[in-house]
């Protein structure tokens, strides 16, 4: 298992630079412009010496590599340096500048991550909490009321796109009602009681609308797999022996049901990173899913690109532990 | 399942699962919604005198009446017949996008779970496509591939096409991790070895012992795959890559329903309706047929 | 005070009141802005975009600006420069500017000329790819005569030298803070494009870029009165629709920027009855470019949407014609913009002076006279009702960018396009790529790569001059400059040349207009540019916050030193 890991771990150097260079390569190609939101009382001379300056006169192949040893080397150093305080660890000098703010893109990305880890990873945690226990019950209790309530709820909430919940749930507590605000707050500094209930006010709606979503999926896939299990001969065997339910479901069946739902949850973890886009939007919540679409609208390259290889680097790091994980759960899978 | 003992006659089994699946009612329930919403949005239009493009501005943002059952839009267009109408789009590109991307998620995900050799290259292809940005890539295939598709198809299939494509190959990925893990697992069971050991060549192991047990994650994925592509069209169409803008779909409606919420909540609380209702249903559907297929439930 | 006495009664009535209402700086608490696109800069120099000019006018100023009705008014100098009173030398080849003594950055340091002169340096430094260079157009050189006389030599006359320094696009940064930035060490200089110090009213306290900006008062302001508020905040990202209900529905903003939405939205929200709307006119005109040269994909690339090519089709003004006649403006009006739209028959709608009266004819719908045209011009209506002529139907491929609004009146004007006979094709673009300029895309608005489109345009400030000069010939896009210019509809006349040169030689105002209502009317009348909708901006603020004057012509966060809470 060890000499897997590691093989994988440099396994995923090379790849990793390709999904870089086609990810670079697919921007490049791209029709989008970093000119394009201007006014068009800009005249054209302006915009290409503006283009010229941002530094795409060069040849791709130039502007890559730079990229790279930017990406690689300059930039971690600096994350470095404000995570230790050290600040001599920062290497000087040029680093990855974002198009739209002139400003160098780790310190962005550090700005939004609180925020997209309170909404959006807190909604993926209740979402897997609500949905493992719902998807054993449903199984458990296939057709029951119960199943069916949730098989409602989860493809109904599934179905609805987040640019119609949201607004819907705007309506109806914010305007109608008045419990939440509209607008989510993202300078607020939780340090007493009074800014914690603010949090958690300007932060239902959007934990709510990801949780719906993320749980329905997950309750799917859990509730499906128990089903599989549930009529497998050693559920017979392991009931014939005597043991409890509990043990039964919760040990024999579960365990062996994990399997789908483990790499679903380990594909999702990453999404966190990239945060929820449209639900980050219509709440205002302003992570890092919001800085990736209007990157992408502003063609704001060296963002996109540096956010989809963060994000490539979570997905490749997740699979491999979603792997690994598989053996743990199934000790008759090997990979040497 | 035809015991030599029994006096019952060898029947299909395709009958059997018939027989099951009629049983399971929420399965039945579901068949007769869908088939009703396929035949309102494709033999509906031929019924109905209003078309969803004619405008009436005169008789704009109107409520529900007899001459236009969900009322009139903010042009004066009939809802009704741009129900039907936007419901043929999103139908046609909901299932033919699910139907691709399972095909492909399952195949490369049998394939790298059975193939050790092949496991590492696919893999690491799913890695690559994950990480990809969905908005630039549609915005390069467009740049690339609308023209040429709108010449040889003509500008609504050739925008099928594009959609139905793009959908499915960055959608895909899931369904295969989500197979490989499985089939790791099944292809260590006691049944496979079993069967290997006497000989069984690999495409039929595949086909008939590793596949039949893959089939309820596939089904999960099915489901939840028509409605994210229904959504994903949606998103597509409201971000000007999609159809055309004189083509309503149901995830269009929707998007332009939203801003008029608080005055005519019907207006994007219909489609959302019509959406969940076949996502619905196809679970339905689905569920039915899982339980139908399996031989250990059938027997009951 | 004497900046007061310049402004025009009514509105120093306005920003006086709060003066009665409020005795000290500050004392009108928090504001808060909401900006559904969020600025992500505070250089103007560094970004076009309207949101970052916006946002910057809070904190940089000009040495003068346009006021609500898009009059030169004095702002960091006590009087404009003209010929009258010896501001700009006879020969119009350079103006000199006074600043008004005493003024303080926000740092504490005085304002001088020399700041001026700088930033002058810093927009024309030739690797500095600064946004506003237009501006700064044909300057020799920027003299520093003393501390607080500056002097613009131009190279060429200048009728109207206001260019550099004047309005919300260009105005004066801090020399001390920005002299380490200029050229390619722009985007090095982070901490002064995000919190750039200024003369204005309010300093920056925190920045994040995309998200939200926190400011305070300036203790240095000119006004130890002013600002009213202490704070403000200025919150971007979401949408339109959302970002009007918190300020008229449920009250948590006072001011909300730019809200694109139909009238009867803005409407109900309205009746929530926190805040109301506000609307003003500019100059910018969604409209109909019309394609003179051929889009067929048949024709070689180098050919295709070139001059080398005449438009089959639209090369007859007679088709040109009917398809303008056809399209009922003011019904357009109603449904997309309606306040804050009118029908417009001008592509220079604004300032009055410029404002010609001779197509007011454009807007009732004619549809009977467009047939007419059509049949005039040889196309009869064929079996499906579309007209054909020498086998060919009169198709029209119709794009826009992607935006409600457009897709809505597309969809009205091919139904009123298909009751004279013709058929369009409708398309819609993502606007970053419609927009975008990408010379390897088909999708740009320059490519054209269309018969007719969509969109709007507009020209800063309040002189039309360089906005009618995209017209004329060579500037069209085509291969060989990349598929950049600004003459879209790739038309040509050598006497509409003539007379844009000659308005480029002519200082009196009142010559100045004649001229630019001659060059609008020749585009207009010959159906070149089909004008649509004069479209204004809907703005909207709480009824708690006084001393708003929304102005298209600047920023319109001008006077937001003079704003205060109503008690």
């Amino acid at each position: 298992m060890f000499n897997y890991t590691l093989r994988r771990l440099l396994l995923a150097i090379p790849t990793l630079l390709f999904i870089a260079l086609t990810i670079f390569l697919l921007l490049e190609l791209s029709p989008g412009d970093p000119m394009s939101d201007m006014p068009l009382t800009i005249p054209p001379e302006v915009r290409e010496q503006m283009r010229i300056a941002l530094g795409l006169g060069e040849a791709w192949y130039i502007r890559f590599f730079k990229w790279l040893y930017l990406f690689s080397v300059v930039e971690p150093s600096h994350v470095l340096a404000n995570l230790t305080g050290i600040q001599s660890l920062a290497i000087e000098g040029q680093r990855i500048i974002s198009f739209q703010s002139r400003s160098p893109v780790a310190d962005i990305i550090a700005q939004r991550l609180p925020q997209t880890l309170w909404v959006v990873g807190l909604s993926y945690i209740f979402g897997i909490l609500l949905a493992l226990p719902i998807g054993i019950y449903s199984a458990y209790k296939q057709y029951s009321w119960f199943d069916q309530a949730g098989t409602f709820i989860s493809m109904v909430g599934f179905s609805l796109p987040t640019f119609f919940t949201g607004p819907l749930l705007i309506l109806i507590f914010s305007i109608w009602l008045g419990w939440f605000p509209i607008i989510y707050d993202t300078t607020l500094v939780v340090d007493s009681w009074y800014d914690f209930a603010l949090q958690l006010r300007q932060m239902a709606m959007p934990v709510f609308v990801l949780t719906l979503y993320n749980a329905a999926q997950i309750t799917r896939f859990m509730r499906a797999s128990m089903l599989d299990n549930m009529m497998q001969d050693y559920v017979r065997t392991a009931r014939a022996k005597g043991m409890t339910e509990r043990v039964t479901i919760l040990v024999h069946v579960l365990r062996n049901s994990m399997i789908p739902v483990v790499t679903v949850i380990a594909l999702g973890i990453p999404t966190v990173f990239t945060g929820a886009i449209i639900t980050e939007q219509v709440f205002r919540v302003n992570g890092l899913g919001q800085l990736l679409i209007i990157a992408i609208y502003a063609s704001d390259f060296p963002m996109v690109l540096t956010l989809s290889v963060v994000f490539a680097i979570l997905i490749v790091l997740f699979n491999l532990i979603a792997d690994i994980l598989y053996a743990v759960l199934d000790p008759r899978i090997r990979y040497d | 399942m035809t015991d030599v003992g029994t006096i019952r006659p060898p029947r299909n089994q395709w009958w059997d699962v018939w027989d099951q699946f009629k049983t399971h009612r929420g399965a039945v329930i579901g068949s007769i919604v869908f088939l009703l919403i396929c035949a309102f949005c494709f033999i509906g239009p031929f019924l109905w005198e209003y078309s969803a493009t004619y405008i009436d501005i005169r008789s704009r943002n109107q409520g529900p009446s007899w001459a236009h059952p969900f009322g009139t839009d903010q042009l004066g267009r009939d809802i009704f017949a741009r129900m039907m109408k936007g419901g043929q789009v999103s139908l046609a590109v909901g299932i033919a996008a699910m139907v691709l991307s399972v095909f492909l998620g399952a195949l490369i995900g049998v394939l790298a779970g059975y193939f050790r050799r092949l496991d590492g290259p696919l893999m690491r292809l799913t890695d690559l496509f994950l990480a990809l940005p969905l908005l630039p890539l549609l915005l390069v295939m467009s740049m690339l591939f609308r023209q040429k598709l709108s010449a040889m198809f003509g500008v609504e299939t050739g925008m099928f096409l594009m959609i139905v494509t793009a959908i499915a190959i960055t959608s895909w990925m899931r369904t295969a991790r989500v197979v490989r893990g499985d089939v790791l697992a099944l292809k260590e069971r006691e049944y496979v070895l079993a069967a290997r050991s006497i000989g069984t060549p690999n495409r039929r192991l595949i086909t008939r012992h590793i596949l039949p047990n893959v089939l309820s994650p596939v089904m999960v994925s099915a489901t939840l795959m028509i409605a994210t592509a229904i959504i994903t069209e949606s998103a597509l169409s409201f971000l000007g890559m999609g159809f055309p803008p004189d083509f309503p779909t149901w995830g269009r409606l929707v998007s332009d329903g939203i801003d008029y919420l608080q005055q005519y909540p019907s207006r994007a609380m219909l489609p959302g309706v019509f959406i969940s209702l076949v996502v619905l249903s196809v679970n339905y559907i689905g569920d039915g047929l899982r339980d139908a297929l399996d031989p250990r439930i059938r027997g009951r | 005070m004497k900046r007061r006495i310049a402004l025009s009664g009514a509105a120093a009535a306005l920003a006086l009141m709060p003066l009665a209402a409020s005795a000290d700086r500050g004392d009108s608490g928090h504001l808060n802005l909401i900006y559904w696109q969020a600025p992500s800069i505070m250089n103007v120099y560094l970004s076009g975009g309207t949101k970052e000019q916006e946002a910057s006018s809070i904190v940089l100023e000009p040495l003068a600006r346009y006021d609500a009705e898009g009059v030169l008014t004095p702002w960091l100098v006590d009087e404009i420069p003209t010929v009258e009173n010896g501001g700009v030398s006879e020969d119009l080849m350079s103006i000199t500017w006074r600043i008004t003594p005493g003024l303080l950055w926000s740092d504490g340091t005085p304002l001088t000329s020399a700041d001026v002169a700088f930033t002058a340096e810093y927009c024309m430094h030739p690797e500095g790819g600064c946004a506003q260079l237009r501006n700064f157009n044909d300057i020799e050189s920027v003299e520093v005569v003393d501390d607080l006389t500056v002097t613009v030599h131009f190279t060429v006359p200048k009728p109207v030298p206001y260019g550099p320094f004047v309005s919300a696009a260009s105005p004066i940064i801090q020399r001390a803070q920005f002299e380490n930035c200029l050229g390619a060490r722009a985007p090095e200089c982070t901490e002064a494009n995000f919190s750039p110090i200024g003369t204005g009213p309010f300093r920056v306290t925190d920045f994040r870029p995309n998200d939200v900006i926190q400011l305070e008062a300036n203790p240095n302001f000119r006004d130890p009165m002013l600002p009213n508020f202490a704070t403000v905040t200025l919150k971007g990202g979401g949408d339109a629709a959302s970002a009007g209900r918190a300020v008229m529905e449920t009250g948590e903003m006072d001011y909300a920027w730019n809200l694109q939405l139909a009238p009867d939205v803005i409407a109900t929200m309205a009746q929530g009855g926190q805040g109301v709307p506000v609307s003003a006119f500019g100059t910018l005109v969604e409209r109909i470019e019309m394609n003179l040269t051929d889009p067929s994909p048949s024709l070689a690339p180098e050919i295709r949407s070139t001059r080398e090519a005449p438009h089959p089709i639209l090369s007859d003004i007679r088709v040109r014609e009917a398809l303008s006649r056809a399209i009922d403006r003011e019904l357009l009006v109603e449904i997309g913009y309606g306040t804050a739209g009118r029908p417009a028959c001008n592509i220079v709608p604004n300032p009055p002076v410029f404002a010609s009266e001779a197509n007011d004819n454009c807007i009732p719908q004619d549809l009977d006279r467009a047939r007419a045209l059509l049949d005039e011009a040889g196309w009869v209506p064929g079996p499906d009702g579309i007209r054909v002529k020498d086998g060919v139907r009169l198709v029209m491929d119709y794009q826009s960018s992607t935006n409600a609004v457009r897709q809505d009146f597309q969809a009205l004007i091919q139904q009123w396009w298909r009751e004279i006979g013709v058929e369009a094709n409708l398309r819609n673009v993502n606007a970053s790529v419609f927009f975008g300029g990408d010379p390897g895309s088909p999708d740009t608005f320059q490519k054209f790569y269309a018969d007719v489109e969509m969109y709007a345009n507009n020209f800063t400030g309040t002189d039309p001059e360089s906005y009618l000069g995209a017209w004329r010939c060579g500037l069209e896009p085509r291969p060989s400059t990349q598929w950049q210019g600004e003459n879209i509809n790739r038309f040509c006349d050598p006497e509409y040349d003539a007379l844009h040169h000659e308005l480029a030689q002519t200082a009196a105002i009142e010559d100045r207009g004649r001229i630019a209502r001659q060059l609008n009317d020749i585009l207009v009348q010959n159906f070149v540019v089909v004008p649509l909708v004069d479209r204004g901006r809907v703005d909207a603020h709480a009824n708690s916050l006084g001393g708003v004057q929304l102005n298209v012509w600047d920023s319109g966060l001008w006077n937001i030193a003079d704003w205060y809470r109503i008690q």
